[in-house]
């Protein structure tokens, strides 16, 4: 046993939305925990990190991503996506079931925990809606719940049944955990890959009506209202899905949303050329989408920010446009790309309980704050540094980024993780 | 006016100018098919492959007598679908055609871009036959070249498309075209064929057949798929024919003189009464011969072109 090493990070700036802190302090850590925040301290015998001029915030939380694992071990696992998760800042990731074959049984949750034990963060899983992502069958909630399952969505399908939807609406009541939908009427998007309008008559391409979002976005609504379960709306895109899920905060429902990063950046010019990297599900929208959900982002009608982190082969995405596979990485780009929500007028601490308090509140975790006697899941982030997101410094064992090659802003310099650097920049 | 351009991947991306300069060219080489010896060394020692991975009988073979007629080697490789399945991506197929030193790629293929990608994978040539539901260039370069034979200009003439707008590459390719060179394109069909936003690509939009026909100095009958009426997009195809189909009293009732064309397969019976596409004023069969010209243009240019 190694004796365990003190921990000081010195002179960071601290932004901690669950307390409010946005200020200069020492932090001192031990046996994994915060033990001590002040001004100044002086301690012996402590590795110090300096961070004078840098950000220091708790580890961020994302929401949705795609581990692979287990089935397509070739474009992730658990630990490889472990590690780009905490090279973006992220100390806990929640996974999502659609892997081969899918988390929709305890026995599966079991063995996602197990493989979590060496990542470089913590892994939550979360379990499948329906058996085998069918749609059509009950999964066993309350088994997969208590071997760690945080939620539970047939994400990257759109649950077409409503009755069954009412039904896991209903058991949210018991085990008190989110039903997460991926709202996309399916009959109306079925074979699009691109947002319709003007731009995919021109490139030829089938398109997905914004509409095929407002109608499950507004059923889901509806069902929660019947059922008074707890909702959480995946990848928000469209402006009249946030009008919806506004309406339902007036009314107080548990409904709960949250948009993709790469929603907040790119608009459906990025696919022209038919770059497949920029084909996600739910599509690309317009810049007017883009500005509403910036806006909803701002004023707490969208909770949180997640990376959707959806890794695939060259050899998957090399097929062509209306062949290839949806998704896109992104845990390792996502907080200095959100950072420039910055300069559009949403404040840095906004940005942070997006990746932080606010997706605890959707779990029903506790916050986390930066406190003394509090796990040392924390972030040293250098807002000014720039450099260049390329392809041999990707982490993730999948590329499929629409970024590389951009000149991204700001950069983690340290994640720890239970008070363990867990990642350290090689600049 | 010099080809600049690696490839022909779409009407979108090129200038009147370019359009003008291939238009030229073929007609250039028209003669050459009506000469006993139907050759030029123009190409000669190049090597062209047809890369479809689609069925197609007329294109491949247009462009195929297009290359020989030029003196280049030919080439066909009809990629089946299951060479796909078993996991070569199409990158891979062209690659690996171009690891055997080859000049120029005629790709087709079922989805939209699908060119654009072997495009930017390889140093050879990439012509566009005909991608998904984007584009058919050199369909388009090929009705554009019958109808300024026939008028002796473009600009000022109407042209209507009749049919599925919405799945035809060779309805976008020719809006791309016709506009470009100052025609007026104006679109007809179904509502659910014609997508909303194909107005922006500089068309108009009617629902009424005989408000389209009564204005048009040509009228270019798209083929109606037979599967659109699976997936929806139509009661029946005797409805289809009796709302959208050319027939003897609408073709009576025309009055404005026009000239009748289609790319081609025919159903007849669906979107044309059989006997009208025989009639004096069908322009159908020169757009066949026309293809030769303009194909042996497009090959001509694009490989020797300045780089």
């Amino acid at each position: 046993m190694v004796e365990e090493m003190k921990l000081l990070i010195s002179q960071g700036h601290l932004l901690d939305p669950a307390t409010g802190r946005d200020g200069t302090c020492d932090i001192l850590i031990e046996d994994g925990r915060i033990s001590r925040i002040k001004k100044s301290l002086s301690v012996r015998k402590a590795q110090v990190l300096p961070a004078r001029g840098l950000l220091v915030f708790p580890g961020l939380i994302d929401l949705h991503c795609h581990l692979r694992e287990p089935g397509r071990e070739d474009e992730e696992t658990i630990e490889s996506g472990a590690a780009a998760a905490v090279a973006g800042g992220f100390t806990t990731i929640c996974c999502m079931p659609n892997t081969e074959p899918p988390l929709d049984n305890k026995v599966a949750i079991r063995f996602v925990k197990d493989r979590a034990r060496q990542a470089a963060c913590r892994v939550l899983p979360i379990g499948c809606l329906s058996v085998r992502r069918e749609g059509t069958l009950l999964a066993p909630y309350g088994e997969m719940a208590a071997e760690g399952a945080v939620a539970f969505s047939d994400d990257g399908s759109c649950v077409m049944d409503s009755l069954l939807m009412r039904r896991a609406l209903e058991y949210t009541l018991l085990h008190q955990r989110p039903v997460i939908s991926h709202a996309e009427d399916f009959s109306l998007a079925r074979n699009g890959v691109m947002n319709e309008g003007a731009l995919s008559v021109k490139l030829g391409l089938p398109g997905i009506p914004r509409q095929a979002e407002e109608i499950m976005v507004a059923r889901d609504v509806a069902l929660s209202a019947l059922t008074g379960g707890r909702l959480h709306l995946a990848h928000l895109t469209t402006q009249e899905a946030v009008e919806i899920v506004r309406a339902a905060k007036k009314r107080r429902l548990p409904v709960t949303a949250e948009v993709t990063v790469h929603h907040l950046t790119l608009t459906e010019e990025a696919v022209l050329g038919y770059n497949t990297q920029a084909k996600v599900s739910p599509p690309l929208r317009t810049r007017r989408d883009v500005e509403v959900l910036v806006k909803a982002l701002k004023d707490g009608t969208i909770d949180c920010l997640v990376t959707d982190h959806a890794p695939h082969s060259d050899e998957e995405k090399e097929t062509g446009f209306e062949n290839a596979p949806s998704g896109m990485i992104g845990l390792e780009t996502a907080l200095p790309l959100a950072w420039r929500l910055t300069l559009k007028d949403v404040k840095p601490m906004e940005v942070i309980a997006a990746f932080t308090t606010r997706p605890a509140m959707v779990l029903g975790l506790p916050p986390v704050g930066i406190e003394e006697g509090q796990t040392a899941d924390l972030v040293v982030f250098d807002p000014q540094k720039e450099w260049v997101y390329r392809r041999e410094k990707v982490i993730s064992r999948s590329k499929n980024s629409p970024f590389l090659g951009w000149t991204l802003k700001g950069r983690v310099v340290y994640t720890l993780v239970g008070g363990q650097i867990a990642y350290r920049s090689p600049d | 006016m010099v080809w600049q351009r690696k490839d022909l991947l779409g009407l979108e991306e090129l200038s009147s100018g370019e359009i003008n300069l291939i238009l030229e060219t073929a007609r250039s080489f028209k003669e050459v098919s009506s000469r006993q010896v139907k050759k030029v060394p123009a190409l000669r020692g190049r090597t062209v492959v047809n890369l479809f991975f689609e069925p197609s009988t007329r294109t491949k073979t247009s462009f195929e007598l297009a290359a020989k007629r030029l003196s280049a080697d030919v080439l066909s490789f009809e990629v089946s679908t299951s060479s796909v399945s078993k996991g070569e991506t199409i990158v891979d197929t062209a690659r690996n055609i171009e690891a055997m030193k080859v000049d120029c790629f005629i790709v087709r293929h079922s989805v939209s871009g699908a060119p654009w990608l072997i495009a930017r994978s390889v140093k050879a040539a990439v012509i566009n036959a005909g991608d998904g539901c984007h584009e058919h260039p050199t369909q388009a370069l090929l009705d554009l070249f019958t109808v300024r034979e026939r008028f002796g200009r473009l600009a000022g003439l109407c042209l209507a498309i009749i049919g599925d707008i919405r799945h035809s590459r060779v309805a976008r390719s020719n809006i791309w075209g016709f506009s470009k060179m100052g025609a007026r394109v104006v679109v007809c069909g179904p509502p659910p064929l014609i997508p909303a936003g194909v107005e922006q690509m500089g068309c108009e939009v009617t629902y009424q057949l005989n408000e389209a026909l009564s204005q048009a100095d040509i009228v270019y009958l798209l083929r109606l798929q037979k599967e659109r009426q699976r997936e929806n997009f139509l009661p029946s195809l005797q409805e289809y024919s009796r709302l959208f189909g050319l027939d003897d009293s609408r073709y009576e009732g025309i009055r404005k003189p026009f000239f009748l064309m289609h790319p081609g397969p025919m159903n007849r019976g669906v979107e044309i009464k059989s006997a009208l596409a025989e009639q004096s004023n069908s322009l159908i069969l020169e757009q066949v011969t026309n293809g030769i010209a303009v194909r042996m243009a497009v090959l001509y240019l694009t490989m020797s072109g300045r780089r």
